[in-house]
């Protein structure tokens, strides 16, 4: 990427809310149903249905305010969007435009240059959702499934503070962990409850006028976001370079081709027509209602990362790695509630195998066969010399595969570690006596052939003898 | 005897059914005979459900019978083709919905059913209630009993014509401007507006949601607090529906009229009323008057900015409310669409009639980028002042008494090619539907032989007072008890 260049992004972020029944009906938002099947007369927009605003919609928005630290309106409006389409039953999405139910938030993300980096969220609302065109498996028409009309969102629009695709995910990921933590939405990107828009210009470094943005449109995963950012960047660099000029317009990113097209120039858009919607009150809430969503606001990612490592002594890589999910950082504080191992090793071992393991069976965390006491129970026997770190992977192995707890697969696998000095000695004495070319080598300085004598006791002893005592009777007995 | 069911209020048949005078079958079967006798001159319905009317009234019988009659048992009413009825044709007046079926009950709908009330059959209107004429109908204008070369008034021109040719004694309506008051004015009588939010929206079609009010006409203030008692109460279904007590409206009608502050408002009896409808109202003042009211004169400066106000706010919601009749879930769809733009294009093109589009039109101009300020925006602050005028007349009056309409019914076609004349008829009811505020129309006298209204507005939540005004008013005049010639 040309360093002449500044790279401006701002995110349109919609994320569903975890939400069982619609917005503005009783229907129910379960995903995956026959198409149709979960649309009311108010989803379909019958003469003379009205809405009703679900209460939790706006106990969730209020929420994502307060953890992002914005202003939660303490009245705002919904409105109407209106336009044609035939999954839009109403001929208009109700949003909300003018006074939307929450402004003014931030929050930080690491830049290139590890810093801690503010990005400001101008607003996030309240909007339903539309319903979906299907084109495929229909001749000389289209199918449409309203299921998912009136699904609850939050729209969350950042400032346009973002300067590289790298950050936008940062920011991203950032948001997708809050929304989790906090319970208001599933954060699930294929089924498409996390999506995003992505405004992108570049303009000349040091110059302050922005440059002319494209919008790239539903982009549902972290890869293509990236993908498609990046893309837009060097298409629109390399069209000012060659003296062109960059159009406004919506661009939507196909990942076959790994490309961004043109969807629809400015002069193609719709004028909305935005006007208060007449069927729905004005959203009034007061302080008291704030502070009682408040009070049952999660400890959010970023204090958590900071307490894990004031409190445990993690890494606060690790510690960032642990809270970016809550049921890791959940699941780490578990298992230091319940051994007597180091938080340090416990977090090595989430991140390390446990972690490898759900990646390789596609679980989640949630979903994971060895549980909280039973991490605990293997850590024990490292602890407490019974197994070494490197027995304790094949142990976790046949844990994972469920046969038994740590102690029963140690017993039954006769795995239990040799601390026994004299077998060890015993043991270290016969390598010796084996080897005597490479004995000659390290007496004449090659030290590190210890790893070779360590080997092969460990090969002699199925590597059960302890380690660092190996280490140390080799040495005493090489001199 | 019950050849002359059809002459008595809601309340007499009541008394008759209670007394057991005749059945709710007898009554269903003369006022459904009358119906296929004259409605072919009035053209005031659109469907009538005879045989589920019959029903109906069967099961009213065995549940008196049986000790469990609701307040409304066996008594017939009709409602407008506004409110979505489950399994009955509900057309709206439009060739958008000639065949909508639908499958589910409006709020009242329900709640009448509920009471037992008996339903007749819907009563033609305007077109999506846009209208002051009945003459926008996709089924053809209704006549006015009264002479049926005039308009009965719009857009609840059925119900008001129905009740009046004594084929049903009371029916439903709705008003957003005018459309209950109106043709109860034109048609000799009785209409009751309530205060925005007092009845259910839930099913009514929506032409202008913060101005539509569902309401009734009938041909007696008692009557009307009867059915309004049913009516009115909180619907969880309808945000904009208060959570306000709902006291015994019938109650309230028999205080006297001693002391109670009329308000007459100067610009009402300015050029635009016509002199003798001039002479109605200012009659039936005197009587207000010598029967112990007290008339204050108060200004409404803001009077004459009502209708342009109306004819911003209203087409805009309607345009936006309108946008769901696409031809692609319900309602008239084009035949052979090439493609999706031509689907919508035909469907609405087709389905909707000239006053509609008219609105449809205004109002997605009102609200587009660059307009919006200058018109919506406007509008909207414009409504406040208006609301405001209300509000410090009833600082100091109870009520607020005038003319309901400028002129008697006028012909049939008259006023068709000119929308503005048309539209100033609502100038005296518009400004309670912008302030959200109840309105009645009464009898009180004619002027060659064509009924006129008096019109009463009064504060939120002030149906009792009207109730009461109208209803005393009643007991000293016979106005609301006349009956056209031709369907006595």
């Amino acid at each position: 990427m040309s360093s002449a260049w500044e790279v401006v992004i701002g995110l349109e972020i919609h994320a569903q809310l975890a939400t069982s029944s619609k917005i503005f009906s009783g229907a129910s938002t379960a995903y995956g149903a026959e198409p149709n099947t979960q649309a009311c007369l108010v989803d379909l927009g019958y003469p003379g249905v009205l809405p009703v605003l679900n209460e939790e919609v706006v106990r969730m928005a209020t929420k994502f305010g307060l953890a992002v630290n914005a202003t939660v309106a303490p009245r705002s409006v919904f409105a109407r969007k209106n336009y044609f389409y035939p999954d839009l039953p109403k001929g208009y999405q109700i949003s909300q435009f003018e006074l939307p139910i929450v402004e003014h938030g931030e929050l930080f993300i690491t830049d290139a240059d590890g810093n801690e980096k503010r990005i400001g969220i101008t607003r996030a609302h309240l909007e339903e959702d539309a319903g979906k065109s299907v084109h495929e498996g229909f001749e000389q028409s289209s199918g449409i499934d309203l299921n998912r009309t009136g699904t609850p969102l939050l729209e969350i629009v950042s400032e346009p503070d973002l300067r590289s695709a790298k950050e936008a995910i940062a920011y991203m990921r950032k948001i997708h962990t809050i929304v989790r933590y906090l319970g208001i939405s599933d954060g699930n990107m294929q089924e498409g409850s996390f999506r995003c828009d992505a405004n992108v210009s570049v303009r000349p470094r040091g110059q302050e006028e922005l440059g002319t943005r494209s919008e790239l449109k539903n982009l549902n995963s972290f890869r293509f976001i990236e993908k498609a950012i990046n893309f837009e960047i060097e298409r629109q660099i390399e069209l000012i370079e060659d003296g062109g000029e960059v159009v406004q317009e919506t661009r939507l990113y196909d990942s076959v081709k790994d490309e961004t097209r043109s969807m629809r120039s400015k002069e193609e858009a719709n004028d909305y027509r935005y006007f208060p919607d007449p069927d729905l009150l004005p959203v009034e809430i007061d302080a008291a209602y704030i502070e009682a969503v408040r009070e049952t606001l999660p400890e959010l990612p970023a204090a958590r990362q900071q307490r894990f490592v004031a409190d445990y002594g993690l890494r606060e890589e690790d510690a960032g790695i642990l809270v970016a999910v809550r049921a890791f950082a959940d699941f780490f504080e578990e298992v230091v509630a319940a051994t007597q191992g180091k938080a340090q090793g416990v977090a090595n071992f989430i991140i390390g195998d446990l972690a490898g393991a759900l990646n390789r069976d596609g679980l989640d965390i949630e979903q994971s066969p060895v549980s909280t006491a039973a991490v605990a129970g293997l850590l024990d026997r490292i602890k407490d010399n019974t197994i070494s770190g490197k027995i304790a992977k094949e142990v976790f192995e046949a844990m994972w595969a469920g046969e038994g707890t740590a102690d029963e697969i140690i017993d039954a696998k006769g795995l239990k570690q040799i601390t026994d000095s004299s077998a060890i000695e015993a043991i270290v004495n016969k390598v010796i006596e084996a080897n005597p070319g490479q004995v000659a080598e390290y007496k004449a300085g090659k030290d590190k052939l210890i790893g070779f004598f360590v080997g092969q006791v460990m090969k002699e002893t199925g590597g059960k003898a302890n380690p660092g005592q190996v280490n140390q009777i080799l040495k005493q007995k090489l001199g | 005897m019950s050849r002359d069911l059809h002459t008595q209020t809601l309340t007499e048949l009541a008394a008759g059914l209670e007394r057991g005078d005749f059945t709710s079958v007898e009554l269903i079967e003369n006022l459904l005979g009358r119906i296929d006798r004259h409605d072919a001159a009035l053209n005031a319905f659109v469907t009538v459900t005879a045989e589920r009317a019959l029903e109906a009234a069967k099961s009213a019988d065995e549940a008196r019978l049986a000790g469990k009659a609701g307040v409304l048992n066996g008594l017939p009413l009709v409602h407008k083709d506004i409110f979505c009825t489950r399994d009955v044709l509900t057309t709206c007046g439009s060739r958008m919905l000639e065949n909508f079926i639908s499958p589910y009950d409006a709020t009242i709908v329900e709640r009448l059913a509920g009471a037992g009330a008996v339903v007749l059959g819907k009563t033609n209107m305007d077109e999506f209630a846009m209208g002051s004429s009945n003459e926008t109908s996709y089924f053809g204008p209704v006549k006015n009993p009264w002479d049926l070369e005039c308009s009965p008034g719009g857009s609840s021109g059925g119900s008001a014509a129905a009740v009046a040719a004594r084929l049903a004694p009371a029916a439903t309506g709705t008003d957003t401007g005018g459309s209950i008051r109106q043709p109860a004015a034109l048609t000799g009588t009785v209409g009751l507006k309530p205060t925005y939010g007092r009845v259910s929206r839930y099913g009514m079609i929506a032409f202008a949601s913060s101005l539509d009010q569902a309401g009734v006409i009938t041909r007696s203030s008692a009557d009307a607090a009867l059915l309004l008692g049913v009516m009115a109460g909180f619907d969880e279904r309808d945000s904009t529906c208060i959570d306000h007590p709902v006291p015994d409206y019938t109650a309230a009608l028999s205080q006297s009229l001693e002391g109670l502050r009329v308000g007459v408002v100067k610009q009402h009896f300015d050029d635009g009323l016509d002199e003798q409808t001039g002479t109605a109202v200012r009659d039936a003042l005197a009587v207000l008057e010598a029967n112990g009211a007290v008339l204050t004169e108060v200004d409404m400066p803001n009077l004459d900015l009502s209708v342009p106000t109306y004819y911003v706010v209203a087409p805009a919601e309607c345009s936006s409310n309108l946008s769901r009749f696409d031809g692609v879930r319900f309602g008239h769809r084009a035949d052979n669409p090439e493609d999706l733009l031509d689907l919508y294009c035909r469907s609405r093109g087709e389905g909707f009639g000239a006053e509609v589009k008219r609105r449809i039109m205004t109002g997605t101009y009102v609200l587009s980028a660059g307009y919006y300020d200058a018109y919506y925006l406007k509008a909207q602050q414009v409504r406040h002042l208006i609301a405001d005028d209300f509000h410090k007349a009833f600082e100091n009056v109870d009520v607020i008494a005038g003319p309901t309409a400028p002129t008697p019914a006028f012909k049939l076609g008259d006023k068709t090619d000119d929308p503005i004349t048309m539209y100033l008829n609502d100038i005296y009811t518009i400004g309670a539907n912008l302030a959200g505020l109840p309105g009645m129309s009464t009898p009180c006298g004619f002027v060659d032989g064509l009924p006129v209204g008096l019109h009463l507005v009064g504060p939120h939540w002030g149906e009792e007072t009207l109730l009461r005004c109208a209803h005393q008013y009643e007991q000293l005049t016979d106005w609301h008890s006349a009956c056209p010639e031709d369907f006595s």
